[in-house]
């Protein structure tokens, strides 16, 4: 990587997307495997909030609680846990890449539904045994 | 050999033009290795917590079970520590110019630092309370 900043301002990685990059289903899923990534960083700081709020004692949590068990906070705790789910399942395979299983293009392709569906399955069975139970 | 362009001594020292080897690498995978159960653990509770009873006594009393406070503990410090060198890769690779990238990959050191200080002690107040 150069140090300076290029004085030829050339497209990067995301913005060649879509004007100089074909569509490929598996280039989606290694995005989306860094747009999760950031979302669960964005998740983790708000558990710590969440855990802190319960430090302070009932009358600070008081005011963090109504919006965990409000509609708009259970879709985010829905659309968290997908995400952890998406980003566990994607990472499974990065790990089974790093030791070099399923790198060619058709077990990739297919690693990836399977880590879609799983993801799904999963977050799924979550709150259905959770409901259930 | 000969057309290498790296030194024999910096070939066997391994180290690479970051100067930390396969160190980052290494330990983004172990930490993900530890947050394949740990997630799991962490979103079936979190979806049974928030499908039950939300009262301040009832999540402050599931806290404060040894297992779920130790676990929790582990949780935090495992998915802040991979969530600190994720996000360092993300910066490393869209901030270009030197001294803004040094202060954002300071600034994503830090943020990541006190969130699992207050995390984890905000776990073992609840705990031992
Ligand atoms: C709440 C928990 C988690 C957070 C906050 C998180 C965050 C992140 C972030 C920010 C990245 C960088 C993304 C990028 O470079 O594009 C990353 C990468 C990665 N994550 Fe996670 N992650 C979490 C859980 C997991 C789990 C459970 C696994 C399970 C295997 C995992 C496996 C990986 C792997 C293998 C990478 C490296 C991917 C690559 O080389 O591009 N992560 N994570």
């Amino acid at each position: 990587m150069s140090s300076k900043t290029p004085a030829d301002p050339r497209p990067l990685s995301p913005f060649m997307l879509g004007q100089y990059y074909r569509f490929q289903w598996t280039s989606l899923l290694s995005f989306a495997h860094r747009i999760t990534g950031i979302g669960l960083t964005a998740g983790a700081l708000l558990v710590v909030g969440w855990l802190t709020a319960m430090a302070g004692g009932p009358k600070i949590y008081a005011m963090v609680g109504p919006h965990i068990t409000a509609w708009y906070g259970q879709i985010l705790l829905f659309c968290w846990t997908w995400a952890l789910m998406y980003h566990l399942g994607n990472g499974v395979r990065h790990l089974f890449w790093d030791v070099g299983m399923g790198f060619d293009l058709k077990t990739a392709e297919r690693s990836g539904y399977a880590v879609v569906l799983v993801s799904l399955v999963l977050t799924v069975a979550a709150w259905a045994v959770a409901r259930l139970a | 050999m000969s057309n290498d362009l790296r030194s024999p001594l910096s070939r066997a020292r391994g180290l690479g033009s970051a100067k930390d080897g396969v160190h980052h690498f290494w330990v983004q995978r172990v930490s993900a290795l530890a947050l394949v159960p740990l997630s799991l653990w962490f979103v079936f509770s979190i979806a049974k917590l928030a499908t039950g009873n939300t009262s301040y006594a009832a999540l402050a009393y599931w806290i404060s079970a040894p297992s779920v406070a130790v676990t929790l503990v582990l949780f935090l410090a495992a998915t802040l520590y991979h969530s600190m060198l994720g996000v360092q890769v993300v910066i490393e690779d869209y901030v270009a110019a030197p001294a803004s990238k040094l202060t954002v990959l300071m600034l994503n050191k830090f943020v990541h630092a006190i969130a699992a200080a207050a995390g984890i002690f905000a776990v073992l107040k609840i705990a031992l309370a």
